[in-house]
């Protein structure tokens, strides 16, 4: 239904062909469409109210150019300011200190933290670094034996404690252990959970007084929809994140919920996850996810088709 | 910030108990408040319209307005009595399938607890020969539980473990089946046809089976859902969805669309990661939580 922004666009601008302005009424049907694209895309519902605010104040008054169909001339608009949204400080690097670097994964319940600390463990490998995985999620079943089958894969060591119960001494454990060892990077696996899990949330303000992570990444399931702003809402406060993970986008899914993440944290965006594969992460580019959460392939395409 | 206000309130409180006027303003208010259920924006698209039509210009009472979504929806979501049809003979077998970590492995030891208070004995198969520990954590809830758990290697064929499972039910001759499948994405289609692949095999173990097919959809999920609910049906001919991860903020509206558009009914909710966090779908309990407060 999605591939038809493009389609719907054409025939809303069916009229208006390279004379006159565009104007709030000769726009309110080309931008009800990307309105609607961008909510089936799961931008949430606030973000896409202020953001449709910006592209009609951007778009209305701009002479139709005679060089682009109004709806390229849309788009164009449209895209800028989506790329502008979710990359204005994009910055894929994971910036290690000299000392121990500690890392920290959080989330919501199986959005992809134990699989994504592999495939950061095996980039930082890749470094000439050495990185320890720290299983620090107690709650789920196997969670621990996961994270070593995961480390194993990768080469790389896995701290844990059989029969602990509290995460917070195995990550300050993990710490004392890395540094003892010559170990650069140090990630905790922290176990999934709620926002409104008022104790576990706690649990993890609690490891970031006393474990003092450098970097606290949030990851998100990419087929996420409304309620990523309550949950990237809530894990900011908790924490400060210093970055955000997108999982699970080599399927169909748009992932426009990334763009409410981005708005209610301000935070940069790290890396995509594209495979359940150690090798499958990516790092974040705004353009192409423009286009993706447009639905529309390549946009840049369209423009030297015109 | 009006919106935003909004967003964080009960539909009902858009009303005053004297009545508010229905104009552009309060229908786009409760678009939001649509859309934020994660139905999407056609069918909050075809409500408002609705609502429009029925009511612009009007007064109305909260009352009115919010009878008229819940009845709609509920009645939509209307579902048969009994969730899960017992096989006349032999062991029922259950196949579940979804994507990434949306809680299949825990809705299984949910399902398996469920069946268990109910006297039933229940075999599991950990179909999942592919992520990192997964037949571990069923192993654990097996134990747990105090159900038999039929595994493979690591990277075995998973319709071979589901043939060994179907077999062992057979023999002890217990009451239920329930077969674990690796996460995949719907549009993995090497992955969809092994679904189908383990269908057949379990099909030749007991003619019937599998007798139920459950999607487990993670409530969280937006418009991806829909994609989700047709590509596991078309691979996997499913007979109904498992909505996890209720116990969250997210409200789970995009089974709304799915219902309309596949038949596929909820029959059962999770409602956190405990093994007793599951229970039956309840259309109007669902319907009236899809416009409460965050
Ligand atoms: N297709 C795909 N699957 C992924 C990706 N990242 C993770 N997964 C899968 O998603 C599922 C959940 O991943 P985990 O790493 O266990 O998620 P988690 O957040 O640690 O889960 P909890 O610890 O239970 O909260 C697993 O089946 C992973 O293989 C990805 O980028 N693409
Ligand atoms: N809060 C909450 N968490 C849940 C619920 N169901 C499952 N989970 C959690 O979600 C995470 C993933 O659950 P799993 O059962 O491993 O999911 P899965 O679909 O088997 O994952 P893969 O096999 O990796 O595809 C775990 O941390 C579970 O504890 C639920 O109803 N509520
Ligand atoms: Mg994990
Ligand atoms: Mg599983």
């Amino acid at each position: 239904m999605l591939e038809s922004l493009q389609d719907g666009l054409q025939s809303a601008f069916k009229t208006l062909r390279g004379q006159g302005r565009l104007t709030e009424s000769n726009m309110r049907e080309g931008l009800k469409l990307v309105e609607n694209a961008l909510l089936e895309a799961d931008v949430s519902y606030d973000v896409v109210k202020a953001f449709m605010q910006d592209i009609s104040d951007k778009a209305v008054g701009q002479d139709v150019l005679k060089s682009l169909k109004p709806e390229q001339q849309l788009v164009g608009i449209v895209n800028e300011a989506l790329i502008e949204l979710l990359g204005g400080d994009s910055d894929p690097t994971l910036h290690l200190k000299q000392d121990v670097t500690v890392l920290m994964m959080c989330g919501l319940q199986g959005a992809g933290k134990t699989t994504t600390c592999g495939k950061l463990a095996r980039l930082i490998g890749q470094d000439g670094k050495k990185a320890l995985l720290c299983a620090a999620d107690l709650q789920r079943p196997a969670a621990v034996d996961q994270l070593h089958i995961v480390g194993k894969s990768v080469d790389t060591p896995v701290y844990s404690e059989p029969g602990a119960t509290d995460p917070i001494a195995v990550c300050q454990n993990a710490v004392k252990h890395a540094r003892e060892n010559g170990i650069d990077v140090v990630i905790l696996d922290t176990a999934g959970r709620l926002a409104i899990d008022e104790e576990l949330m706690q649990q993890l303000k609690t490891i970031d007084l006393k474990v003092h992570p450098d970097k606290a990444f949030l990851v998100v399931d990419g087929m996420t929809g409304q309620d990523a702003v309550n949950s990237a809402k809530a894990f900011n406060n908790a924490l400060d994140l210093n970055g955000v993970i997108m999982t699970k986008l080599d399927g169909d899914a748009r992932g426009g919920a990334l763009l409410s993440v981005k708005q209610v944290t301000g935070v940069p965006i790290k890396f995509i996850g594209t495979s359940e594969h150690m090798d499958g992460l990516e790092p974040f580019h705004p353009d192409r996810f423009a286009s993706r959460i447009l639905g529309m392939g390549d946009i840049q395409s369209m423009f030297e088709m015109a | 910030e009006k919106t935003r206000r909004l967003l964080n309130t009960d539909i009902r409180d858009l009303f005053k108990a004297e009545g508010s006027l229905v104009d552009e303003e309060l229908l786009d208010d409760i678009f939001a408040i649509l859309i934020r259920t994660d139905m999407g924006a056609g069918p909050a698209n075809q409500i408002k319209d609705r609502i429009a039509r029925d009511f612009r210009g009007r007064v109305v009472h909260t009352e009115d307005i919010l009878k008229n979504i819940q009845d709609e929806l509920s009645g939509l979501m209307q579902q048969d009595q009994e969730p899960i049809k017992m096989a006349a003979e032999g062991p029922t077998v259950i196949l579940v399938v979804g994507v990434n970590g949306a809680g299949k492995t825990t809705s299984i030891a949910k399902l398996t607890r469920w069946f268990i208070d109910q006297g039933n004995s229940v075999v599991l198969g950990a179909g999942d020969t592919f992520r990192a520990a997964a037949s571990e954590q069923l192993s654990i809830w097996a134990e747990r539980l105090g159900a038999t758990i039929v595994r493979g290697e690591p990277g075995s064929d998973p319709a071979s473990v589901a043939f060994r499972a179907v077999d062992e039910g057979i023999n002890q001759n217990a009451d239920v089946v329930i077969i674990d499948t690796a996460g995949r994405l719907q549009t993995q289609k090497n992955l969809m046809t092994q679904l189908d692949k383990m269908r057949r095999v379990i099909g030749k173990k007991i003619e019937a089976a599998p007798h139920e097919v459950l999607l487990v959809l993670d409530a969280t999920a937006g418009q991806n859902g829909i994609s989700q609910a047709k590509g596991f049906s078309d691979a996997a001919q499913c007979t109904g969805i498992v909505l996890t991860k209720l116990d969250g903020t997210a409200k789970g509206g995009v089974v709304v669309p799915i219902r309309k558009e596949f038949e596929l009914p909820v029959k059962f909710i999770g409602v956190g990661e405990k093994p007793e966090d599951l229970t039956r779908f309840d259309p109007e309990a669902f319907c009236n939580a899809l416009f409460a407060a965050p």
